[in-house]
């Protein structure tokens, strides 16, 4: 059903996240999944937008197809990264999946209204936090069409 | 957390002019495990009609997903999602934009006026009731909506 995939390259999945951790977890849980991809991980917000803009350590950065985002960051937070996603003619169309723990309502509302495509809260226990980063991986890449640009 | 809304009935809006696809995706939805309220509009005026409990749709209520065909008479998707994710009482609520269309151009376009995904109805009939399927799911147990 996807336009990149099978057949083509590999999806590229940008992972903005500060915890070691959930960072693994969620590499993992992807790695074993049906759809061929490639995981780029940054640790904080300056560090996504760096990688975005291709610069310093980032020149041979891909575009990525999918951007996986948390909100508690360090140095520049996930609502500021989404806002500027969203704001700009280039990168607008990348698909951007909040991944955070945090429920509360106005940290929801804020990514909405700042165009996240979805708000995914992530479990605490760990095989439930395995789930819910394999059903991301079941619906955004095998079920929804990605920009392929 | 997921469990918690799990029991609740999710409203539906689905716009699409094709009887057949429609009916499709009804069934698609009835099958799931757990009960959605799906309301079906032809067009993309009664689209924002609906949305804004304008006329006929006064008493409408708001849907907690939106389900948008691209091709639709008197103004179509494109139209309707601009006006939606430009309207700060409704941009929140989440489009999946459904489309048979092959132009990649057109589910471009979609993503940059902030669909929040696009999904291509498979032709096979089976798989598209199964998309269905996994977007509801996805979008009642999965994503947290506003």
């Amino acid at each position: 059903m996807n336009a990149l995939n099978p057949g083509g390259r590999p999806i590229e999945i940008l992972l903005v996240e500060d915890n070691v951790e959930e960072a693994e977890m969620t590499m993992q849980a992807l790695r074993e999944g049906r759809v061929r991809n490639r995981m780029h991980w940054v640790e904080d917000g300056e560090e996504a937008m760096e990688f975005l803009r291709r610069h310093g350590r980032f020149a041979a950065a891909p575009r990525p197809d999918l951007i996986l985002l948390d909100l508690r960051l360090p140095r520049m937070s996930g609502q500021e990264v989404l806002a500027e996603v969203k704001q700009s003619p280039l990168w607008r169309r990348i698909p951007v999946v909040i991944m955070t723990s945090s429920d509360d309502e106005k940290d929801i509302l804020g990514a909405y209204d700042r165009h996240a495509n979805c708000y995914v809260t992530k479990p605490v226990d760990m095989e439930k936090f395995m789930a819910a980063v394999r059903s991301i991986e079941d619906f955004w890449l095998t079920i929804v069409h990605l920009p392929a640009a | 957390m997921p469990e918690a809304r799990a029991s609740t009935t999710i409203d539906i809006l689905l716009v699409e002019d094709s009887p057949d696809d429609a009916d499709l995706m009804i069934e698609a939805l009835k099958e799931g495990e757990l009960e959605s309220r799906v309301t079906v509009v032809e067009d993309g005026v009664d689209a924002l009609a609906y949305l804004r409990r304008q006329g006929v749709f006064a008493a409408a209520a708001p849907p907690d997903l939106i389900l948008l065909d691209l091709h639709l008479p008197r103004m179509n998707g494109h139209e309707v999602l601009a006006e939606i994710k430009q309207d700060a009482a409704l941009l929140r609520i989440p489009v999946v934009v459904m489309t048979s269309s092959d132009s990649e151009q057109a589910l471009l376009d979609a993503y940059d006026l902030h669909a929040n995904c696009c999904v291509l109805k498979p032709r096979d009939q089976g798989q598209f009731a199964q998309a269905v399927k996994k977007i509801e799911h996805f979008w009642r147990q999965i994503a947290r909506r506003p």
